[in-house]
């Protein structure tokens, strides 16, 4: 329970912080943020934005896990676990996607540019949409969990190359692309003490929500097919 | 392990043969994407990257018309079990990705010759590129499109779900070929386009270890 | 004789929630006819196919030993001879296309002169070279039979062999499985008391059918 206290507090507190703490020239108070060339007032996004695209990542990095160890063992458990991820992963890459156009409108001028890191989330939402219509269209449990793990791993290949490699050799309008000349506030340690911290604080806060929800989802599921089987064989 | 896959590829295309039901679908499907995109254009000019573009447009999708069938016809016609009590997982892929690569190269060679003669925008400068980019494309190609199509075919969702399936992998894929093609088309030189290249070898290579690691999983019930 | 043998150990098969057997065990060896008996949706294909390796249990492990070195499932093709209703064999080429293929696929040599022999005994000799198109459905069963005994087997797995054929076609099955019997382990699922009443020994699936009592909310918790 103290836990989810802690969580909530931290969120909050950085909620709080990315919106309100404001934006000036030469920062002297602790919770004032430094002006940054090129971003300005819309760099509070990046507390909120960055954080859905790396949990996508994240969750589709877990999905995949837990899909080779169903192929290993055959435990129905690990798909429903699987399966769970892959629906939050889903719902971050939607918001991470819209966040991102939005920000994209502010800063460059239009919702959507086709810009790598731009194709690389919509690749991932395809991908995301693939795997839930390939499990909609198998009836037998062990099936659907095995074609659709099989997949997961297939289609996780692809993802180190869509964030990796493809913004560095492709002109790009997102910072850290192959003609950005600032590298991005973050790689670039342009951000000062304190927004670092609230940024970094953001990502864990955002990082202990995934596996919370996570955590609850999964086990809905398990509890759920469990009783179905009891249920059944009486 | 290399000649029973070759024994299954020459009966697949010993089939083929005998009732030529892929090879005339496919080649009017050629024909119609080819067609459909020359009306819809009409008499405007294309530019060069845009031709270049729509060429692997008509590949893929020509693509998705004709490779499931390797795995989809045994499925439907219950021969599956019968290949399944005569040979192991990775003879099976052997062969239907051989059958595949052979199909792959025929329709895309044709695509490439009808394209040329069609298109006047499809002008290529630096023909090695071309040739390389061309290879090592449909190799990639093939080899994802079959891995597809085995696990298609075994979730009994026959043709509709193959391009839904196939595009995100293909993607990574295709964003190069077609990179790689505008170069050769402007005559990029090759030492410009060797990263590009590179990561198509890569991805051809990875694809083929995770199929033929993963095929087991998927052949197997 | 051959040393081969089959054994299955704590076999249990649930399809959803739907229990097939459980805790089977059994070992077959030292050659000769062995039955599996049952209504009919009583789980016998099932059992069969997990005995030829086609499908997995939910539990328990089936070993298959040449004397005592175990047999691996990639290498079990070529040991197995399998016949069932549900068999389809290549209907675009003739009788001897198809088995002259499969012995490819293989990797073993075609034996013609076994080959011949068991077209003779099987009676298809004279369309051995017709389209399995143009079979008749008992003709088709006989064509499975020599599918399945062409390589010479060391375990021959029959379900429901009798099926499609007249009354003299069993007398031949018969006689044909009696001779085989001498020098492999034959194994035959079926419903039919003249099938049965070949075999030395048999399995009633209905003694399998006990719930599972390790179903249930524990350890989750």
């Amino acid at each position: 329970m103290a836990w989810k206290i802690f969580l909530f507090l931290l969120l909050s507190f950085v909620s709080v912080a990315g919106i309100a703490f404001p934006i000036v020239e030469n920062p002297i108070h602790w919770y004032q943020f430094p002006l940054i060339r090129g971003l300005e007032q819309n760099a509070k996004i990046i507390f909120f934005h960055v954080p859905t695209a790396w949990l996508t990542v994240i969750a589709f990095l877990m999905s995949t896990i837990y899909s080779v160890k169903y192929l290993r063992k055959k435990n129905l458990d690990d798909d429903a676990k699987s399966y769970a991820a892959a629906q939050l992963g889903m719902i971050f890459c939607v918001l991470a996607t819209i966040t991102g156009a939005v920000w994209a409108k502010f800063a460059w001028g239009s919702y959507w540019s086709w810009d790598p890191r731009q194709t690389s989330i919509f690749a991932l939402l395809l991908i995301y949409g693939a795997w839930f219509a390939l499990r909609s269209s198998i009836e037998s449990e062990e099936k659907r969990a095995t074609l659709s793990a099989v997949y997961s791993v297939i289609a996780f290949l692809t993802v180190p190359f869509f964030i990796f490699i493809m913004p560095r050799i492709m002109k790009g309008l997102h910072p850290g692309s192959a003609d950005d000349t600032n590298s991005g506030p973050v790689v670039n340690f342009k951000m000062n003490g304190n927004m670092q911290l609230i940024f970094f604080l953001s990502l864990i806060g955002f990082t202990i929500l995934f596996f919370w929800m996570w955590n609850i989802g999964y086990k809905s599921l398990i509890y759920k097919d469990r009783v179905n089987k009891i249920y059944t064989r009486g | 392990m290399k000649i029973k896959a070759y024994a299954l590829f020459k009966k697949d295309f010993h089939s083929e043969l005998r009732t030529r039901y892929a090879i005339n679908s496919l080649v009017m499907f050629i024909i119609v994407a080819i067609s459909v995109i020359l009306f819809s254009i009409g008499s405007e000019r294309i530019s060069q990257s845009l031709t270049g573009g729509l060429f692997w447009v008509v590949i893929f999708f020509s693509a998705m018309s004709g490779l499931a069938r390797a795995f989809v016809s045994e499925e439907e016609r219950g021969t599956t079990l019968t290949l399944q009590l005569v040979a192991s997982p990775s003879t099976i892929f052997s062969g239907k990705l051989l059958f595949n690569l052979i199909l792959v190269f025929m329709m895309n060679i044709v695509i490439a010759l009808l394209y040329s003669a069609l298109f006047d925008a499809f002008i290529i400068k630096n023909f090695a590129l071309f040739a390389v980019t061309f290879l090592f494309g449909n190799i990639g190609l093939a080899v994802s499109s079959t891995m597809i199509a085995a696990i298609i075919a075994k979730a009994g969702s026959k043709g509709t779900l193959y391009p839904v399936l196939s595009f995100p992998i293909l993607l990574p894929l295709i964003l190069l070929v077609v990179h790689l093609t505008l170069n050769s088309m402007d005559g990029t030189s090759f030492e410009q386009s060797v990263f590009e290249l590179a990561m198509v070898v890569c991805y051809d290579v990875i694809m083929l270890a995770a199929s033929y690691m993963l095929f087991d999983f998927v052949w197997n019930d | 004789m051959s040393n081969y043998s089959v054994e299955a150990v704590s076999l249990n098969k649930v399809f959803g929630r739907r229990l097939i057997f459980n805790n089977i065990n059994f070992k077959f060896e030292n050659n000769g006819i062995f039955g599996i008996s049952g209504s009919n949706g009583s789980g016998k294909s099932t059992l069969v196919k997990i005995i030829a390796g086609i499908i997995s249990s939910s539990s328990g492990k089936v070993f298959h030993k040449t004397g005592t070195e175990e047999i691996l499932p990639e290498k079990l093709h070529n040991h197995l001879g399998f016949v069932s209703p549900y068999l389809v064999l290549y209907d675009e080429f003739s009788a001897w296309e198809n088995l002259a293929y499969f012995a490819e696929i293989r990797g073993i040599p075609l034996n013609t002169e076994r080959v011949n022999y068991l077209l003779e005994k099987f009676l298809l000799i004279n369309r051995k070279d017709d389209l399995v198109k143009t079979y008749s459905s008992g003709m088709k069963q006989r064509l499975k039979f020599i599918f399945a005994l062409a390589h010479s087997p060391e375990l021959l797995i029959l379900d429901e062999p009798t099926s499609n054929l007249d009354a003299e076609g069993k007398e031949n099955v018969y006689a044909i499985l009696k001779k085989e019997a001498e020098s492999s382990i034959v194994i035959i699922a079926s419903n039919e008391v003249t099938d049965l009443a070949l075999c030395s020994s048999k399995i009633e699936l209905e003694q399998y059918k006990g719930i599972n009592k390790n179903a249930g909310m524990k350890g989750i918790l």
